[in-house]
Parts: structure tokens; C-alpha cells; sequence
């Protein structure tokens, strides 16, 4: 019994929900990433206006580095939705090219995230140090787990999981999909992320 | 490929209106972005800060939402999906201030 036997509707919508079963299940993942990250939005706020003092992050971090990251990773979400429709124009050249640009545009991202803390810790500031750089690194540090993992999966439909495409195109593509739904949801999290750390 | 999803999945001609949009949204987030560090330069009061900070975030995450995502097109359970989570994110960041506010006039 093959796989798609097993878990039924990958690729087919189900009649009762209209949706494929992929398309549900990606996006009740990001609803609970959408209450992960906002907890801790929320945590950020609550220390914020509990604080006697706060600071202007442009003091601690480095804005033009952060605003650099900002354009890597809005490029990359177009690399990654530009695989996605390369697929559907059945250019697996093309798709190549752009997954493999994303997931570079990935590692260029962590390079510079890299270097940030980096240089925070050569000059002493730790989570430790203070509220805001605990929430700081708390927010930065999940959002850049959360890259790593996408980069991981990018890479692997990128490299040995494109093999699909010659047995099952329609369940590749889906799968570059669900994987594309990922990664814009870590860029929106970052779009949300710069302003609030880096600029207020 | 059976004709179901032959319905169900984009076909060529849409992903080349698709593409179009995405490279205007690509420019309009780059805009944006330099928009936004451009305003944090300006002194402004932090309220005014915020407000605009958190706007121009709010415009940039929905042209990816929107577009990037295909939220504009998707279905309604998707879409319902969402914003119950909305509820439940705001109902978690509001009941501390409520819960304050309530014990202070006890």
C-alpha cells in the first residue's frame, strides 16, 4: 500500500472541506505558530509597559544590519513563491534556481543574524544583561530556529525530495507549497519583528 | 491527472498574472521597508512612532499574506481558521490589562 493510500486527499480536495488535506494541515500549523509567537509578543508589550525605563533599540542593535536582513528575507520569500510557480509552469530548470537562491538568501540571513549576536556578546550583552535584551534574543532566537528549519526543508526539496517530481509532479508541488506557506510566515513574523526590536 | 485536480490546481495562464503581482509586491515591500527605517529617523513622539511603525507592519504583512500566501483567494475555512486565532491572540493580549484594571477597582 503506498503512502498517499495511508494519508488520503494530498493532492485531491476532500469533498466535506474543499480543501486538500496538505492545505489544512499547513495552515493549523502556522494558526498555532501565529499563538507561539504571539504570546511572546504579547510578553514583550506587558514588559515594556511594566518597565520604569526601556530602551530605544537603535541604541543596542544595529538598525542597517537589521533593514539589510528585512530585504534578504523579503527576496527570498519572492525566490521561494517564484519555485512554486515555476513548477506550475512545469519548469523544474527554473524551480531549481529559485529554491536554490532561497535557501541561499536563508543562509545569507543567518550569516548577518550571526554576526549580530556575535558582536553583542563581544561587548558583554548576554540575555541576562537585561529585560530587553532577553526578549530580544528570545524573539531573534525562535524566529532564527524557525529559518534554520525552513532552510532544512527548502534544502531537501531543493536536493534529494525533487526526485518526486518525476513520480508525482501534483504532490511535489503541493509539498513546495506548504513549504512556501512556511517560509512567508517566517518573513511576516521578521516584518513584524524590525520595527519592534530594532526601531521603537 | 484526473480531472479533479485538473480543477484544482492553477494552471499556467494564472500563474502568469500571479507572477506580476508578486514582483509588484516585491517592490512595494522593498519600498516600504526603507520607508520605515526613513520614519525612525524622523523624532516623532513614540505614540505617533508606533502607530506608524506598526502600519507601515501591518501593510507590508498583508501584501504577503494576501499574495505571497494566496490568502485573498483562499477559502473561507482557511480565512475563518485565521481569525478565530486573531481572537484568541487578542484575548491573550488583553486579559492582563483587563485583569489589572479589574483588581485595582476592587
Amino acid at each position: 500500500m503506498s503512502a498517499s493510500a495511508l494519508i488520503p486527499y494530498t493532492v485531491e480536495t476532500r469533498p466535506d472541506t474543499g480543501l486538500n488535506n496538505v492545505k489544512i494541515g499547513i495552515w493549523l500549523f502556522l494558526a498555532s505558530e501565529v499563538m507561539l509567537f504571539g504570546g511572546l509578543f504579547a510578553a514583550y508589550i506587558l514588559l515594556r509597559i511594566g518597565a520604569a525605563q526601556w530602551p530605544l533599540g537603535a541604541s543596542i542593535l544595529s538598525v542597517p544590519l537589521a533593514a539589510a536582513n528585512t530585504l534578504v528575507l523579503i527576496s527570498s520569500s519572492v525566490t521561494m513563491v517564484m519555485s512554486w510557480a515555476s513548477l506550475v509552469r512545469k519548469d523544474f530548470g527554473k524551480f531549481r534556481l529559485f529554491m536554490g537562491l532561497t535557501v541561499l538568501l536563508g543562509l545569507v540571513f543567518m550569516g548577518i543574524k550571526a554576526t549580530e549576536y556575535m558582536t553583542k556578546f563581544h561587548h558583554g550583552l548576554f540575555p541576562r544583561t537585561s529585560t530587553f535584551l532577553a526578549i530580544y534574543f528570545t524573539l531573534t532566537g525562535l524566529h532564527a530556529a524557525h529559518v534554520l528549519g525552513g532552510m532544512v526543508v527548502n534544502a531537501y526539496l531543493w536536493g534529494p525530495g525533487s526526485a518526486m517530481w518525476k513520480s508525482e509532479p501534483l504532490r511535489f508541488t503541493n509539498r513546495v507549497e506548504a513549504a512556501g506557506l512556511f517560509w512567508h510566515f517566517v518573513d511576516l513574523v521578521w516584518i513584524f519583528l524590525f520595527p519592534v526590536l530594532y526601531l521603537l | 491527472m484526473s480531472s479533479q485536480q485538473a480543477k484544482d490546481h492553477p494552471h499556467a495562464a494564472d500563474v502568469d498574472r500571479h507572477v506580476r503581482a508578486y514582483i509588484t509586491v516585491f517592490v512595494a515591500l522593498m519600498v516600504l521597508t526603507l520607508v520605515t527605517v526613513w520614519v525612525s529617523s524622523l523624532r516623532l513622539s513614540l505614540r505617533l512612532a508606533v502607530s506608524v511603525a506598526l502600519g507601515i507592519a501591518t501593510v507590508k504583512a498583508s501584501l504577503v499574506a494576501g499574495v505571497f500566501m494566496h490568502l485573498s483567494s483562499e477559502k473561507k475555512l482557511i480565512v475563518l481558521g485565521l481569525a478565530l486565532t486573531v481572537v484568541f491572540f487578542l484575548f491573550c493580549l488583553l486579559m492582563p490589562g483587563v485583569s489589572d484594571a479589574l483588581n485595582n477597582r476592587l
